[in-house]
């Protein structure tokens, strides 16, 4: 039986065996580190906007019971309806009631990883909707029955000739190794899917509470669409993405665009405030807000990490982390992947099931230097840690840092072991030990010095 | 029984009983909260109009957006003529305003005012769709269009072009300004939308390479007046 | 200054040129050396772990070891990191807690020590090669530094300073990390690697002896001839 942990080791170890797969990802991100370093540099100051990006996202968070009541309340003064959900299974059956009581049959969906981290679309499906992804990278990923590589680029682990092939199966396209030309199949493909639908189901990247408007930031236009031709549009969204002012936006949206895209701002940022008013030539007649809490709570219960409920998912973290890089989304068997997946994963899941992730990482801290919100990443990584030995610890790691410990705090004893360690390096390199067997089957250790430096110092002293 | 509403905001309440830390900020500069969120560290939209427009013709490049620079409305009536021309534009939507009427006098190809009757599938089948805005931001190369005052949500997404008519008092420095501008207007009532267009639809989804035209226009051609 | 030298647990055992080079740029520059021998292993291994306490009984006998030094200066970007940033954080709420952070006040990065502290720049070394540096990540990231390194290398007489790809990417030791993890750990090495490889340079420099442990170690195993040094080697060299 798999374990969470045994399943992320053996799928790491298939991950990075496959070098020229790690080389396609490194050289697909190539080109967001020199974009994003130009729209960098176009700031008057970057490290502030993070402060105040950092401090918006603050404010709101530590004040939540404040800013959700005023966006709810602002909301419905709008038209639309809020609904509130507990847990995964209580917003899947309020988004299939809204879509039963609609009568609906077919449902366009806009990129949404909430909507992911819910199972939306497998219990949409099995009551006998169409539900259809139109973000380009969610699309192809929903023909491969795949979840999404990256929570930002969804297929970016993809090469054209394996979309190309996917087209050809699915849609009975010609093979192309054109993006253009594979982008404009699922183009012409989706536009009447579009039309047909009876509901679209989005996500929000930020609730505006001062206005009741929520935000929704993407470049393919789908979401746009995603909102205007259903009737009835439903909205997915964590409690936390809440923001109190929508002067707010004016630092959020250019810092989402370029930490996690290299772009000066995304292509489309759309604020829906409430169904097609009255002298509105068209737009849904019904608009549902979905509230989802789903562990948040939890986590906001914890104030060392609750900067984590800061995270505006634009997958900076993920771009530049040596981790992601090298073992690739999957992997991780998470909804959200990378730096930001590995701090939340434990709290939503369970710590000791998933506090590998905490571990799988060299705390490089790459990922803390490029989250446009500042969230203290690798270091909550450190508090996962700590937080597992508090509830649980096994046998061996008691035995083996109580010994680490014991010894460090002996100094004689620490000088007369590092001697016989030193002295039995070669036959020690040749038994089967844990950790430093390990070492070696990729790696050498220097040859071990005949003084250690305690005793070269005391020579060179005298 | 208590309803979700109820337990969601007992647990809020009871979560942030413990205080949190500030982030670990570079400056106290923003540890308040500033009237204008991050303006003085954002890019710069330019304090004159003249800068402002700088900024905006160069931003509209960087995002392969056309600016149409026309000195009235008749010069801007045939610039949409020749558009319509050179890329064989069969029909061309609208909505119903002033300035759109105005430029479709002599565009040369099937118009339709779709605001006055919904079609979707009409507008999907249409070239083009032409719209006014509520203000530009030079700062983003950003145009903002209303579902109340641009003609609804769909016509500045669903058709394969869009072209944008603007006159330069339009131009605004940053988001900031958009944003107070936008209050300010719909302050008793929202409009149901509100949209920033950044350039033609894009996806970089396909081996993060850079494709126009994923779901919404593949074009966007702006004319500014004055 | 009367200079305390706070020496890794595994460069005391592994690499003593390390410490012994730290010390002489030191004696040459005119400080005062010493080495308090009770020191042993700064924690990091058990605090990385999630095993605070050993940490943290580790950071109580720093706190003694070190009692009354002037300054304290380790030849390790990673271990100096642990007690300047993490023992404040691992004994918040201890009645130690203000001693804990006058400790980190005082202990420095050796080559922090030598530009931000000393004010100095040019040690009036010689070193003939090309060198690319290594930025480790707690040197880069927990203490910010990235130009002062440089700026002593390019001071070096007979060296050339090559900047290489990946030069800020993790090497992918992370301690126990490198054996708990070891595939991921070694395509990381591979990728740092390729790059150091690629910069030219016939010797890599970085101030943790920990990421020389594995890039030396990475490349030895793929019979790279590079040299792996830290600063203190190359500064030590000449005058």
């Amino acid at each position: 039986m798999s374990t969470p942990r045994s399943q992320f080791l053996s799928d790491a170890q298939v991950a990075t065996d496959d070098v020229a797969q790690r080389g396609f990802l490194r050289q697909a991100l190539g080109g967001y580190y020199v974009s994003r370093d130009v729209q960098k540099a176009r700031y008057r100051d970057w490290e502030q906007a993070r402060d105040a990006a950092a401090m918006a996202k603050w404010n709101a968070v530590n004040r939540l019971d404040r800013t959700l009541t005023t966006f709810a309340t602002n909301f419905e003064r709008n038209g639309g309806k809020i609904h509130w959900a507990r847990d995964s299974a209580e917003a899947r059956e309020i988004i299939s009631k809204i879509c039963r009581d609609a009568g609906a049959k077919a449902i366009i969906k806009s990129k949404c990883m909430t909507t992911e981290e819910i199972h939306l679309n497998d219990a949409l499906e099995a009551e006998g909707y169409g539900v259809v992804e139109s973000d380009l990278g969610e699309f192809i990923q929903q023909l491969r029955k795949e979840p999404p590589f990256h929570f930002v680029f969804p297929c970016m682990h993809l090469k054209r000739e394996a979309i190309s092939e996917l087209f050809t199966k699915h849609l009975g396209t010609a093979a192309t190794d054109s993006p253009e030309e594979l982008t404009m199949i699922a183009r012409r493909h989706l536009r009447q899917l579009y039309v047909d639908a009876d509901v679209g189901i989005s996500g929000a990247n930020f609730l505006v509470a001062e206005t009741g408007q929520i935000s929704i930031t993407e470049n393919e236009g789908n979401a746009r669409l995603t909102c205007a031709l259903p009737r009835v549009h439903i909205a997915l969204a964590g409690i936390e993405k809440v923001i109190e002012r929508l002067d707010d936006l004016a630092v959020l949206l250019p810092m989402l665009a370029t930490a996690g895209a290299g772009q000066p701002m995304t292509c489309y940022n759309t604020l829906y405030a409430g169904p097609r008013q009255p002298g509105e030539p068209d737009g849904p007649s019904e608009f549902h807000v979905v509230l989802l809490d789903n562990k948040r709570t939890a986590l906001l219960a914890d104030p060392e990490q609750r900067d984590a409920l800061h995270c505006i998912r634009c997958g900076a973290c993920l771009n530049v982390c040596p981790i992601f890089k090298n073992i690739g989304g999957f992997a991780y068997g998470t909804t959200y992947q990378g730096p930001i997946g590995s701090v939340l994963t434990p709290h939503l899941r369970g710590l000791q099931q998933w506090n590998h992730l905490s571990g799988a990482s060299s705390l490089c801290g790459a990922c803390t230097e490029a989250c446009p919100v500042r969230i203290d990443l690798h270091h909550h990584l450190l508090h996962n840690r700590r937080n597992a030995v508090l509830a649980h610890v096994s046998l061996f790691d008691r035995l083996f840092h109580g010994a680490f410990g014991w010894v460090i705090g002996r100094p004689k004893l620490f000088a007369f072991g590092g001697k016989v360690f030193r002295a039995t390096l070669p036959l020690l390199k040749k038994l089967p030990l844990p950790y430093l067997s390990t070492w070696l089957k990729s790696r050498e250790l220097p040859e071990a010095p005949k003084k250690s430096f305690r005793d070269e110092w005391k020579g060179s002293q005298s | 029984m208590k309803s979700a509403q109820e337990t969601i905001m007992q647990r809020i309440r009871e979560a942030l009983r413990l205080p949190a830390a500030k982030p670990h900020l570079k400056s106290t500069a923003a540890s308040g909260t500033p009237a204008k969120a991050g303006r003085p560290w954002l890019p710069d939209g330019g304090e004159t109009p003249d800068a402002r427009l700088t900024v905006l013709t160069e931003n509209l490049i960087k995002l392969k957006a056309q600016l149409i620079r026309v000195a009235d409305m008749s010069q801007a009536s045939l610039a949409l003529a020749e558009l319509s021309r050179t890329k064989q534009w069969k029909r061309l939507a609208y909505h119903a305003h002033m300035d759109t009427q105005a430029l479709i006098k002599h565009v040369g190809c099937e118009t339709w005012q779709a605001d006055a009757e919904f079609d979707k599938q009409k507008l999907e089948s249409c070239d083009a769709g032409l719209t006014t805005c509520e203000a530009i931001v030079a700062q983003t190369g950003s145009i903002i269009v209303s579902s109340s005052t641009n003609g609804g949500r769909s016509l500045s997404i669903l058709p394969h072009a869009h072209v944008v008519i603007a006159r330069v008092d339009q131009v605004m420095g940053d988001l900031s300004d958009a944003f107070t501008f936008i209050q300010q207007r719909n302050s008793d009532h929202m409009p149901s939308m509100i949209s920033f267009i950044t350039g033609p639809s894009r996806t970089g989804d396909i081996e993060r390479i850079l494709v126009l035209g994923a779901h919404g226009p593949k074009e966007l051609f702006l004319i500014l007046v004055g | 200054m009367r200079v305390s030298l706070f020496i890794p647990c595994f460069v005391d055992q592994l690499t003593p040129r390390v410490g012994m080079a730290s010390a002489q740029v030191l004696k040459r520059l005119g400080h005062e050396v010493e080495f308090r021998d009770a020191q042993t292993c700064c924690g990091q291994p058990s605090f990385n772990s999630g095993h605070w306490d050993v940490a943290r009984a580790a950071a109580l006998r720093a706190l003694d070891v070190f009692k009354g030094a002037e300054v304290v200066v380790g030849p390790s970007a990673s271990c100096v990191a642990m007690m300047k940033k993490f023992y404040p954080e691992i004994l918040a709420g201890h009645p130690r807690l203000q001693e804990a952070q006058d400790l980190a006040a005082r202990t420095f990065e050796f080559g922090e020590f030598l530009v931000r502290k000393l004010g100095i720049t040019d040690v009036g070394a010689t070193f003939a090669g090309k060198a690319t540096y290594h930025d480790g990540c707690h040197g880069l990231r927990e203490l910010g530094l990235k130009e002062e390194p440089r700026q002593l290398l390019r001071a070096v007489k007979g060296l050339t300073l090559l900047e290489s790809e990946e030069a800020e990417t993790c090497c992918g030791f992370g301690g126990m990390f490198s054996v708990k993890f070891p595939m991921i750990s070694t395509a990381m090495a591979q990728v740092k690697c390729d790059a150091l490889v690629r910069s030219g340079a016939d010797i890599i420099v970085s101030s943790d002896p920990s990421c020389l442990l594995q890039i030396g170690g990475y490349l030895t195993r793929e019979g790279k001839a590079i040299r792996t040094l830290h600063l203190s080697e190359v500064l030590a060299n000449g005058s």
